[in-house]
């Protein structure tokens, strides 16, 4: 197991202030589940990543880094149970999951 | 000198026609009229087969002259010798045991999946000498030219005591075979699972063929077409999606043809459900050249295809196929008709290909060679390629053409198959799809190969699909241009990282570069539950227990 956090500067918004967190996926063998809910983060978003697979932070970092920034998004905390899943997996089941939170939001 | 003297002296040079006179004699002494006994077909094949003759053994995608096959590898080294031959399938290890006793040394072909690590070591020993890795309309191409085989070991289904042949559905490259050997004096030697009075439809003339043997088990067919959508993933699925939105119903695609893998069984068992709700029905898909996948089963059955021309046929899809005669071919007496060369070429002037791949270089080559096998190529380079042959329109076609053309300065309006392939950024053991340079150049040094062995070359290309995106190689003006599309859907592989992210921002506006929300593909939707059969046993159901999955797929 490795335990993986990356805090960025993020977009000064609040755009889901109050709304309730979404989670997608489920943890298996190259799977992962993703919980998104907003936070009081001074504008930062926030990654937090426990993985079978220790090893590969740098792709992680990237693969959250990418994601914050093509959405946008601040105040914005992501938590992530990862089975081994492949940058594509964990691609999806974060827009997946931002899909639903904006879903809750409107 | 007079003409008519010139002419007589020709005739007696005609000596291909006096051979064959001689081997049949030969054969003859061990036949009852066209047909010989089982046991004897090893004696008969040293009393035909002469030293250094080119020799097919027909082997298909599916369909192999085992027996006969297996005849050959028992004939005597010091009677047959150094053959060359020339078929498109090695699949059998007794395909390549007559290279190890010398009764063979040359071999032209184009697949060599199963036997692709053999073949390399028999290459690398000396004991194989190989003429060309050829596609499979090139292969009968040059049957037709420099390689007709002197004598072909053929096999079908049934025939009768004057040697008319039924093939049954798996015809697949009989034709070529038969047409090549039975019109320039070459042998021809079928192996039939059954021999009966009357056969049920004649796929070969009896006059054609010289001999017939009885093998004593059914010829070995392989179920390489059958997917279990149990094993669909979730970003096939999603890919899927895109090559729907971005592709098929940008273009109009109506007539193509789709590789073999889950890829695109994934766009099958989508059709019913997304493309449905998108309206699409009757406006893509109409029209396939692919083998009767059983994926294939819920798009017939909501009215999305209209019509497949098949290559080959697919184990336990025989009563589905009869039944849907007005969408698949087949004969009078109601079972598929399958024909490889057809099929090639029906592909080949479609609209649209589609396949997946193992590697793709920066400028789009794509290949399936990996280090240490020789594998070959089969039908993918000519389904894969553009068309310059092609004169007719279509929409997609003509609207291709005007993205391929767009900015140039030619004044000769063209138009552009598309070629896609569709990929995973990685696939197994977190291997990159996308590299800086193909293993195919690797093996072209090893193995001493005029080319590197690329499946489709990046110039026939005009799209990639991955999980990522679309790039869109007809919007890239310049090869820095293409490279920074491939880089742009690449993912997190090393060849994606190094993605100038300017550059693939401006492509992106322009279209070169599309990620599902530029497509407008909603990502939630991404899940198994898009797809129309979830399982074998959904797709027995949906052919309404026509389908007959054969027993490894039967896991209820």
């Amino acid at each position: 197991m490795e335990r993986l956090e990356y805090r960025v500067r993020g977009s000064e918004t609040d755009e889901f202030g109050g709304a309730q967190e979404a989670l997608v996926g489920v943890v298996g063998s190259g799977n992962l589940e993703v919980m998104i809910e907003p936070a009081d983060l001074g504008g930062d978003c926030l990654a937090v990543i426990e993985t079978s697979i220790t090893g590969f932070g740098a792709i992680w970092q990237q693969v959250v880094e990418d994601f914050f920034a093509r959405n946008r998004l601040g105040n914005v905390k992501v938590s992530i149970n990862d089975g081994g899943a492949t940058p594509a997996v964990v691609s999806l089941r974060l827009d997946q999951a931002l899909a639903h939170l904006r879903e809750r939001q409107a | 000198m007079d003409a008519f003297a010139k002419g007589r002296r020709g005739a007696e040079r005609n000596t291909l026609a006096r051979n064959y006179r001689e081997r049949l004699a030969r054969g003859a002494a061990l036949a009852d009229g066209k047909l010989v006994r089982t046991e004897d077909a090893t004696a008969l094949l040293e009393a035909v087969i002469e030293p250094g003759d080119r020799v097919c053994i027909e082997g298909n995608n599916q369909k192999h002259a085992d027996f006969l096959s297996k005849a050959l590898a028992a004939v005597s080294p010091e009677r047959v010798h150094d053959l060359h031959i020339v078929q498109s399938n090695i699949a059998l290890p007794s395909q390549l045991d007559i290279f190890e006793s010398g009764i063979a040394h040359k071999l032209d072909f184009c697949y060599a999946g199963p036997q692709g690590l053999r073949l390399a070591r028999l290459v690398g020993e000396g004991r194989v000498e190989v003429g060309a890795i050829h596609t499979y309309l090139e292969l009968y191409s040059r049957y037709f030219t420099d390689l007709t085989p002197r004598v072909s070991l053929i096999a079908a289904e049934a025939a009768d005591r004057n040697g008319n042949l039924y093939t049954g559905p798996n015809t697949e490259d009989t034709p070529a075979i038969v047409e090549a050997t039975a019109f320039k004096s070459g042998a021809l030697i079928a192996q039939v699972n059954r021999i009966v009075d009357e056969v049920p439809r004649v796929d070969v003339p009896g006059d054609w063929v010289s001999f017939v043997v009885q093998a004593p088990k059914p010829h070995y067919i392989e179920p390489i077409f059958t997917r279990d959508p149990a094993v669909i993933t979730e970003l096939q699925v999603l890919m899927a999606m895109m090559v729907i939105r971005g592709i098929y119903e940008k273009y109009g695609v109506t007539r193509l043809n789709h590789g073999i893998g889950f890829d695109t069984a994934a766009i099958e068992l989508i059709l019913p459900t997304y493309a449905e709700e998108l309206g699409l029905r009757g406006k893509i898909c109409r029209y396939m050249s692919v083998n009767p996948c059983p994926t294939l089963i819920p798009a017939i059955e909501s009215g999305f295809i209209e019509g497949i021309h098949c290559a080959g046929s697919e184990l336990g899809m025989e009563r589905y196929v009869a039944e849907h005669s007005d969408v698949f071919f087949t004969g009078r007496d109601g079972s598929m008709r399958s024909n490889r060369v057809f099929c090639q070429l029906a592909g080949h002037y479609a609209d649209l290909f589609i396949g997946s791949t193992l590697q793709i270089d920066l400028e789009g080559n794509s290949s399936t060679a990996t280090h240490s096998r020789i594998t070959g190529f089969g039908g993918a380079p000519n389904f894969g390629s553009e068309s310059r042959g092609r004169r007719h329109g279509s929409e997609s076609w003509l609207m291709a053409g005007r993205e391929a053309q767009r900015g140039s300065h030619a004044t000769m309006p063209r138009g552009r198959k598309l070629v896609v392939q569709i990929v995973e950024t990685f696939h197994e053991g977190l291997a990159s799809t996308f590299v800086e340079r193909l293993d195919a150049w690797e093996l072209k040094d090893s193995f001493n190969m005029p080319l590197p062995p690329v499946m489709v070359y990046g110039d026939d290309l005009t799209h990639i699909v991955t999980e990522e995106g679309i790039a869109n190689l007809l919007l890239c003006d310049t090869l820095e241009e293409r490279e920074q599309a491939i880089r742009g859907v690449a993912g997190y592989t090393p060849v994606g990282l190094k993605r100038d992210r300017a550059m693939v921002e401006k492509l992106r506006e322009r279209g070169a570069v599309a990620y599902p929300e530029d497509l407008g593909v909603d990502k939630r939707l991404a899940t198994r539950d898009l797809l129309a059969a979830r399982s074998i046993k959904d797709l027995v159901r949906w052919s309404d227990g026509l389908y007959d999955p054969p027993a490894r797929f039967r896991n209820w």
